[in-house]
């Protein structure tokens, strides 16, 4: 694999230059190991079509989307403020983030406390990028397979983008399956409302699990996921279920990143 | 004219009560905390316009949806005869709108077509409830008065609906008699079905019988009016309003609470002016109804407790207590005790001890919730139990620092390594070498 190439704001400021978008890494996409490998497939095609993009590097600091939703609002609230401190010092305009809860917060919870910026998703960039024509699939690998999309509550209900993710997984050449609960009626994973960070309460089945089963219903090669939290539930509920080596859980970034071996 | 004056003087009672109650609602919602939704006047009317009138949410299930507009529509027009009834009513007269002529007769018949479209559809809304058990009709928050609020109506609609057809029925056999009083008038497709079947009765028993249909009929009307404030049935006049008010922000947005603002702020800008009065400190979150805001209220007098919310959420499904439609039946019935205490007490809430967190809804159910915003998207009148649920966690944490162990580590993480995990923030890049 070709060496990824990253810059950091500050380093490319001091070379007098700009970068066109901000690449919101997240702290998912930061620490997680799987989460790292859909951070770098991101880079992968960014740097496979030349967009000069930075990154904050160790000057990001957590959205405070799990803070907000757990009704932390004092700790989200400084995280923004310190986060809009940064992004304002450094002038950031358009910004694209690895996850969808980043992708959210930045957009629509920021601008009341002074952060306005163009905030996309990176299947959204990815989309742009097809469509403009600066990357082409050549099919490839995915030619043929069956790929169910997982719609992640915070790009789909919250933020109404559920065409990108799956114009994108159309060019692969594969046969796009949807589940019986999909766009706005996908289920959650189980991981937004800061469940991530805690355990479930009392119940019968976990909502992973409940998730994982409709998603392999179809006997699918990939479910492909566009946010590392909803990739985590959905490997660990194909987990459940042992079919991990018959279904693969990938994010739409990886997916066009393998398929143009980048 | 007795009969004249017993219908006027019905007529004044009900709709003094009715406006009593209805008084008494639009104070308890403007109990809430204030809240701006004036803006884009264009947007909201058409929302409204899309969701309450023209049904909008419901098409993702067809067969109800079918039958609900079967019932509403039929509803709505079927009062256009009441409005006659009213006038025949009030001045004794029989059919008085007949001097329509055939614009009349067409409207009748088509008035009984519509009675018994109506009268199919809750037959069938009785039988998913009562008989198919459809799943969401089963949950144990419809459990008593709920679930009688629901067949209580759907009976009365199916009495109303016979009875109509029945007065028709008694209507022709003495119109085709000659009979002075009932004049030629209307058409009726559906009732001369079984009219035949009464021609074998006397004049006395007809003119009763279509005499009592009609006082059945219209005081049906009556007790309906004056039921509607203490049933899940207020939606049919509060959905208008409620959906006018939807939220036209982007779902994923939480509100931003400018209290908070105002304490964080000017470590950041020490310039930063406050947005609230500090003489005035307001709780963080809410703890009972009346740190609601009067949208949260107009939204737990609309809910139609169909449940679409609760069936569709991913807690409810696998198991969990927490179910949306919960959270807004208990937020009404709060506020319905809040709203009693203070008539009782000459109009000033009087502290009972009691809270809509913890003594309606328990933190068990607020904690269990993925903020995915399926019960708002699945609702089919715009309700945001989220909303509740947001405010709810904002209390716990903030007020009551009761928010489970395990968010507290994240919360401490955060505060600490600017990520919800222990990771310094320094190793925060190193994925590029990895
Ligand atoms: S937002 Fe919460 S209450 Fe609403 S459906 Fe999702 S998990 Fe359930
Ligand atoms: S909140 Fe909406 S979806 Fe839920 S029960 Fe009430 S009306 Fe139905």
């Amino acid at each position: 694999m070709k060496e990824i190439k990253v810059r950091t704001i500050s380093d490319m400021l001091a070379s007098g230059e700009t970068p066109e978008i901000l690449f919101w890494v997240g702290c998912s996409g930061s620490f997680d190991d799987r989460a790292k490998k859909i951070t770098k497939a991101i880079v992968r095609i960014l740097n496979h079509v030349n967009m000069k993009f930075a990154i904050l590097g160790t000057e990001e600091g957590c959205s405070g989307d799990p803070a907000k939703r757990s009704g932390n609002e004092f700790l989200f609230q400084m995280q923004a403020m310190q986060n809009i401190t940064v992004l304002n010092g450094y002038g950031i305009k358009k910004i694209v983030t690895g996850c969808p809860h980043c992708f959210n917060t930045l957009k629509n919870e920021y601008p009341a406390l002074g952060g306005n910026y163009e905030v996309i998703h990176h299947t959204q960039l990815v989309q742009q990028l097809l469509d403009q024509g600066k990357l082409s699939v050549q099919g490839g690998a995915f030619k043929g397979k069956k790929i169910v999309y997982h719609d992640p509550c915070y790009l789909g209900r919250a933020n109404e983008v559920y065409e990108a993710p799956r114009e994108v997984i159309q060019k692969l050449d594969a046969e796009l399956s949807e589940m019986k609960r999909s766009r706005a009626k996908g289920l959650c994973c189980g991981a937004g409302g800061a469940q991530m960070f805690k355990e479930a309460e009392k119940g019968n089945k976990e909502v992973n699990v409940e998730r994982a089963e409709e998603a392999l219903a179809s006997n699918p090669d990939v479910i492909a996921v566009a946010c590392p939290f909803c990739n985590t539930m959905m490997t660990d509920g194909v987990k459940y279920f042992n079919k991990e080596n018959q279904t693969k859980v990938l994010d739409v970034a990886e997916l066009i990143a393998n398929a143009n071996d980048l | 004219m007795i009969s004249a004056i017993v219908f006027l003087l019905l007529l004044a009672a009900s709709v003094w009560l009715f406006s009593k109650n209805v008084h008494k609602i639009r104070r308890n919602i403007l109990l809430g905390k204030a809240l701006d939704r004036s803006d884009n006047p264009a947007l909201r009317w058409k929302t409204m316009l899309l969701v309450a009138i023209g049904q909008g949410k419901m098409f993702t299930r067809p067969l109800s949806a079918a039958m609900h507009i079967l019932v509403y529509v039929g509803f709505v027009l079927i009062n256009i005869e009441v409005l006659e009834m009213l006038v025949d009513g009030a001045f004794n007269t029989h059919r008085a709108f007949s001097v329509l002529g055939g614009f009349y007769n067409f409207l009748i018949g088509f008035f009984e077509i519509l009675a018994l479209g109506v009268f199919i559809g809750v037959v069938v809304f009785w039988l998913r409830r009562n008989v198919v058990k459809v799943k969401r009709f089963l949950n144990a928050e419809l459990n008593g008065w709920p679930r009688f609020d629901a067949n209580a109506i759907l009976i009365t609609e199916m009495v109303l609906m016979s009875a109509l057809m029945l007065m028709n029925g008694a209507d022709q056999n003495l119109q085709a008699r000659g009979n002075e009083h009932y004049v030629q008038a209307g058409s009726f497709p559906v009732s001369s079905f079984f009219a035949p079947m009464m021609s074998g009765l006397s004049d006395g028993t007809l003119i009763f019988i279509e005499r009592f249909c009609w006082w059945l009929h219209i005081i049906g009307i009556f007790a309906f009016l004056n039921y509607l404030p203490y049933s899940k049935h207020l939606h049919i006049l509060l959905a208008f309003p409620n959906t006018y008010y939807s939220n036209l922000k982007a779902k994923g947005e939480i509100n931003t609470l400018d209290s908070v603002t105002d304490v964080v702020a000017p470590n950041f800008d020490p310039a930063y002016q406050a947005k609230t009065d500090p003489n005035n400190p307001q709780r963080f979150g809410v703890k009972d109804v009346l740190d609601l805001n009067w949208k949260n209220l107009l939204d737990a007098y609309t809910c139609t407790e169909c449940g679409r919310c609760t069936s569709a959420c991913p807690q409810n499904i696998t198991g969990k207590k927490l179910s949306p439609r919960k959270i807004m039946m208990d937020t009404r019935d709060r506020l319905e005790e809040v709203g009693k205490n203070m008539d009782k007490n000459k109009g000033v809430f009087v502290e009972d001890g009691k809270s809509l967190l913890g003594d309606y809804i328990n933190s068990e159910e607020i904690w269990a919730c993925n903020t995915c915003n399926a019960c708002v998207q699945e609702c089919p009148v715009n309700i945001d139990p989220l909303a509740i649920i947001i405010e709810m966690r904002r209390y716990l944490v903030m007020e009551q620092s009761q928010s489970p162990a395990e968010l507290n580590g994240m919360f401490a993480n955060i505060e600490n390594n600017s990520a919800p995990w222990q990771f310094s923030p320094a190793d925060r890049a190193n994925w590029i070498q990895d």
